[in-house]
C-alpha cells in the first residue's frame, strides 16, 4: 500500500496501452463519457449495472464479480488500471470493489480523465474485444467495509469521517449539487464526524496532493491516524475515495468505508444525528 | 471571460419542478481569435462548482451540446471551467424557483 503500487501517471498509461498483461477500465458517473472516447484498448464498467446487486441494495456477489471479470478478460494476475472522470470519483469506487474482493494488482491513473484531457492526449471509440478468462475472486474482506452498527458504535470513539461537501455535511444540501435535493432521507450527519470533504485531497487537475499534503489534511482536521477510521459519503462512492488516500496512499492500517453512508444512515430510525458545520 | 448577450442555452428544464430546485445550469461556448464566443459547443469541459467559500461542491463534463446542470442551494457559487488549455471562473448567485442559466465563454 503506497502511491508506487496504487497509482500510475499518464505517461506510465500510455507507454502500457498495449502490454497485454494491462487491462485499463474505465468508470464513470457520467455513463456516456466512454462511447463518446475513451483511452484506447480501455473497457468499461458501469457503476450501477454492472457494479450493484440490482435486486437489494449491496455490492454483486463473488460470483458476479467473477462473472464480470471473466468476460472482460481479466485474469488474477492482471494489472487493472482504472480511471475516471470528477476526480476519478467512481474509477475509487471500482478500485476499493477490487481490492473487496481480494484483486492483488489494481491501480489508478493519477488525475483520471480529467488530467487526460487536459493534456489533450488521444480517445477513441472502438471498443476493444477481450478473451474471455476464468477469474477468481476471494471472499470479501469485510476489514475495508463498515456496516451500520459499527458506525454508530465508532460515535464518540473512533475517526468518523464525512467526505461530503461542507453544505450536505451541515444540512444545507441532501446530495451533490449536481444531482436533483429531493431525497428521501433527512439532512445532516453522523455526531463527531469531522468533514473532510473528499474532494481536498486532490488537486484541481484531478490528480492526488503529495502524501505531506494529504497527511497535514486529516491530522490538521483532528483526525488520530493511531485509531481506526470509518470514511463514509451519501452512497459510498466518494468514501471510497478517501479511503484510498489513507488506506492505500498513506498506509493507514483499519480504514473502513460506509458505504451505506447517508443515504443509509439518514434514514435510519432513532439514531443521533448532528447539523451545523 | 465574456458572457454574450444570446439565449441562454443550458439543457431542457422539461420535468424538472423548477419550483423546488435551485438550478445552476448553462452552456459553454468557445472565444474566437477575435475574443468574441464564435457559437462553437465546447463538450467535455470540465464545469466545477465551488461554495461561497471556495470548497469543491461536484463537478461534471459538459455534454455533446456544451450545457451543464447543477442542483445547488440560494446563494453565491462560483464555476470554474475547464477545457485543454483553458480555465474560466465565474461567480453566480442562485435562487430557488428562478434557474441561473448562463452562456460561458472559454
Amino acid at each position: 500500500m503506497s502511491r508506487e503500487t496504487s497509482l500510475v501517471s499518464a505517461d506510465w498509461v500510455a507507454e502500457n496501452i498495449n502490454n497485454p498483461k494491462v487491462v485499463i477500465v474505465e468508470v464513470d458517473e457520467d455513463t456516456t463519457l466512454y462511447q463518446q472516447g475513451h483511452i484506447e484498448n480501455a473497457i468499461t464498467f458501469h457503476w450501477r449495472d454492472d457494479l450493484q446487486d440490482g435486486l437489494i441494495r449491496d455490492l454483486i456477489s463473488k460470483e458476479k464479480f467473477e462473472a464480470l471479470l471473466s468476460k472482460s478478460g481479466i485474469s488474477n494476475d492482471s494489472t487493472v488500471i482504472l480511471y475516471g472522470g470528477n476526480n476519478n470519483w467512481f474509477a475509487t469506487y471500482a478500485f476499493w470493489y477490487f481490492k473487496v474482493y481480494g484483486h492483488q494488482d489494481v491501480r489508478l491513473l493519477d488525475g483520471g480523465r480529467k488530467r487526460w484531457e487536459l493534456d489533450a492526449r488521444a480517445l477513441v471509440t472502438e471498443v476493444p474485444t477481450r478473451t474471455a478468462t476464468r477469474y477468481v475472486a476471494k471472499e470479501r474482506d469485510n476489514s475495508i467495509r463498515a456496516y451500520r452498527d459499527e458506525v454508530i458504535a465508532a460515535i464518540g470513539t473512533l475517526n468518523i469521517v464525512d467526505v461530503r461537501s461542507p453544505a450536505e455535511f451541515s444540512g444545507e444540501l441532501a446530495a451533490p449539487a449536481h444531482l436533483p435535493q429531493e431525497q428521501g432521507q433527512i439532512k445532516g450527519h453522523i455526531p463527531t464526524a469531522k468533514n473532510i470533504p473528499w474532494s481536498k485531497a486532490a488537486n484541481e487537475d484531478g490528480t492526488f496532493k503529495s502524501d505531506t499534503e494529504l497527511k497535514e489534511l486529516y491530522v490538521g482536521a483532528g483526525v488520530d491516524l493511531a485509531k481506526d477510521t470509518i470514511a463514509y459519503c451519501r452512497i459510498g462512492e466518494r468514501s471510497a475515495f478517501s479511503w484510498f488516500v489513507l488506506h492505500e496512499l498513506l498506509g493507514v492500517a483499519n480504514v473502513k468505508n460506509y458505504d451505506g453512508s447517508w443515504t443509509e444512515y439518514g434514514s435510519l430510525v432513532g439514531v443521533p444525528v448532528a447539523v451545523g458545520a | 471571460m465574456k458572457t454574450c448577450g444570446a439565449t441562454p442555452g443550458g439543457p431542457s428544464l422539461d420535468g424538472i419542478d423548477v419550483t423546488t430546485q435551485t438550478i445552476i445550469q448553462g452552456v459553454v461556448l468557445k472565444v474566437g481569435d477575435d475574443g468574441v464566443p464564435n457559437g462553437t459547443l465546447v463538450a467535455n469541459a470540465h464545469v466545477r462548482l465551488l461554495d461561497r467559500d471556495g470548497e469543491f461542491t461536484a463537478e461534471l463534463p459538459t455534454n455533446l451540446q456544451g450545457q451543464f446542470r447543477f442542483f445547488a442551494a440560494p446563494g453565491v457559487w462560483t464555476l470554474v471551467v475547464q477545457a485543454p488549455g483553458a480555465r474560466v471562473e465565474q461567480q453566480v448567485t442562485a435562487a430557488q424557483g428562478v434557474p441561473a442559466d448562463l452562456v460561458i465563454s472559454l
